[in-house]
């Protein structure tokens, strides 16, 4: 028997050096603010000022009010029914675009729906007010066929159309690639061993696409979740969700502190579900 | 403000522009320079209050600068709140206006207004336990009225659009600029009361452009200053000066009479502070501002 050495692992400077700029990056602009926000929740203000401290009277005071728990879980709901509605809306396009269209078409629709991230966010969003506005287009369409108005401004409505606006075509191109990237030799195979179509989606393409549909919807909530733009211009911050909590709360004497706790809540909240999306996303079917 | 302020060197901020009742923290937090007084035209005030606004004064030190001022009360739409039933904060809860009350987001404004309603009157910031707690039952009432809390540019668009039809918490700095163009809104001081917003200037503690922000101010409170205040396109203010106050009506006196800026109109808005009906915008006086503020986050999730 050949007994294999086992091989020493040398310092190699270029993976470092190649490693090195997002390992700086993410210790300067993601570690250290983390770290400072969460020291600054235990900070006190005095006289409008912050005070460095070490008091857990910003976490009792937060953690014990009603209105910031629901405000938690409705932007929790918010920002999941979004990403369900994104990931289901977005996958007949996508499907379309991975597999029923030519190359080049493909590449003009992945264009086109990069385009609406040229306009800012907020602008697309204050455009939907003559959109959704009860003398706007829509209700103008339910008045033609002799029903409405309906009030979908200040409302959750408004709040989820404004996170679509931000998130679905985003959705549509990282569902897309993910798709495009399946091996068609599975469909193929899938397809001469009888399987309909429907089953060919379920049990062929989702699975071999997951982890690209996963971290798709993944984005969706992340971006959803943090999102202040929609909830408080769409959705008239009735009630607020957390981003709005975090201004109504800096707006009291300066209690940055106290904002600073819903921010942890919220980081807290972002890093377990994506820590389970991609453990699920990467996760390998059981063999039967 | 404060924070940011509090967290820049001396010298940042050659000049700061303040709500009134913000004043005297920032003098007592040692961020503003003393302003010498016969810089200013205190002998052409249009009222004597102006000359010792609270809070701008320190013993005889004064500190800032009153420059403009506006007055809060019940913004209405006009095609649905007639302007008799506008002189009551109770149109507010009219049924025909369900849904489509909105508020400025700002709980001082609009928590001072149900505290008038509440009839406080003078008193409205000063508050026993009881009368705090008779004021957010009032205010839980309004609460299905309510149909969105707005920033500066939502409460825009809700009110052109007419997805609010009344507004509480503002007055006419934004009515002033939706009527021009050609909203039908209009705002009142009701029976009740109205709140006043009172804009001033300070010099940042360790300004080296000192003499620079004092002309400015100077000029602020010139007959043309105080014009082009009035006249501001974002949102007018009132006119402080008896000299600002006749420019006006010599060269836009559609708007000096549109705001009642216009000697002996029933709502010009000195005459309104001589009757009382107008109270300084301040800060709660027996709560904390996070009391106010917990019941505002409170009311907005209820």
């Amino acid at each position: 028997m050949v007994e294999t050495k086992p091989t020493k692992r040398r310092f190699d400077v270029f993976a470092l050096t190649l490693r090195l700029p997002i390992i700086v990056w993410q210790a300067l602009f993601f570690v250290g603010p983390l770290v400072f926000m969460v020291a600054m929740s235990f900070f006190l203000v005095r006289n409008y000022r912050m005070v460095e401290a070490f008091e857990l009277k910003n976490w009792s005071r937060m953690l014990t009010r009603d209105y910031v728990w629901d405000s938690y879980f409705y932007t929790l709901e918010l920002a999941l029914l979004a990403t369900v509605l994104a990931s289901v809306l977005a996958f007949p396009a996508s499907y379309a675009l991975a597999y029923r269209v030519s190359e080049a078409a493909r590449r003009w629709a992945i264009f086109l729906l990069v385009i609406p991230f040229f306009t800012s966010y907020l602008v697309r969003i204050f455009s939907w007010y003559v959109i959704l506005a009860e003398s706007g287009v829509v209700n103008a369409g339910f008045g033609f066929i002799g029903t409405g108005p309906f009030t979908m401004l200040n409302t959750p409505i408004g709040t989820i159309v404004g996170y679509l606006t931000l998130t679905l075509p985003l959705v549509v191109i990282l569902q897309t690639i993910s798709l495009a990237s399946v091996d068609r030799n599975l469909i193929q195979a899938a397809q001469n061993l009888g399987c309909r179509p429907l089953r060919i989606i379920w049990a062929v393409i989702l699975p071999a696409a997951k982890a690209g549909m996963v971290v798709a919807a993944l984005f969706c909530f992340i971006l959803s979740f943090g999102d202040f733009v929609s909830p408080y211009y769409l959705g008239g911050s009735k009630p607020p969700t957390l981003t709005i909590l975090i201004i109504d709360t800096t707006k009291s004497g300066q209690q940055w502190p106290r904002a600073a706790v819903v921010v942890v809540m919220m980081i807290v909240t972002l890093l377990t579900v994506a820590f389970a999306s991609l453990a699920f996303a990467y996760s390998k079917r059981a063999s039967r | 403000m404060l924070a940011l302020i509090a967290q820049s060197p001396p010298g940042t901020y050659d000049v700061i522009l303040s709500d009134a009742e913000f004043v005297q923290q920032l003098n007592a937090a040692g961020y503003i320079e003393p302003l010498d007084a016969s810089d200013y035209p205190f002998d052409d005030m249009l009222y004597g209050d102006f000359t010792k606004f609270p809070g701008h004064w320190s013993g005889d030190t004064l500190y800032s600068m009153m420059v403009r001022f506006g007055h809060l009360g019940v913004l209405y739409n006009t095609t649905a709140i007639s302007a008799e039933e506008a002189q009551s904060y109770k149109c507010f809860w009219k049924p025909e206006v369900t849904g489509k009350v909105g508020h400025f987001d700002w709980h001082l404004p609009s928590l001072g207004m149900m505290s008038l309603y509440n009839g406080n009157g003078a008193g409205l910031w000063d508050l026993s336990d009881d009368q705090w707690d008779a004021v957010q039952k009032t205010t839980m009432t309004l609460r299905p009225q309510v149909g969105g809390y707005f920033d500066y540019g939502g409460t825009f668009n809700s009110l052109k659009n007419g997805e609010m039809l009344a507004m509480c918490g503002i007055g006419d700095w934004i009515t002033g600029v939706l009527e021009k163009d050609g909203a039908p809104v209009a705002s009142v001081v009701p029976k009740e009361g109205g709140i006043q917003w009172t804009e001033s200037y300070c010099i940042g503690k360790g300004s080296k452009k000192a003499d620079l922000v004092k002309t400015f101010i100077q000029y602020m409170l010139s007959a043309e200053g105080q014009v082009k205040s009035a006249q501001m396109a974002a949102y007018p203010g009132f006119c402080i000066t008896k000299a600002g106050r006749k420019l006006l009506n010599e060269v836009d006196p559609k708007e000096a009479q549109r705001t009642g800026q216009v000697d002996g109109m029933a709502n010009d808005p000195i005459t309104l502070i001589k009757e009382g009906r107008i109270h300084y915008r301040d800060i709660p006086k027996n709560q904390t501002l996070e009391d106010w503020n917990d019941f505002w986050s409170e009311y907005k999730n209820a």
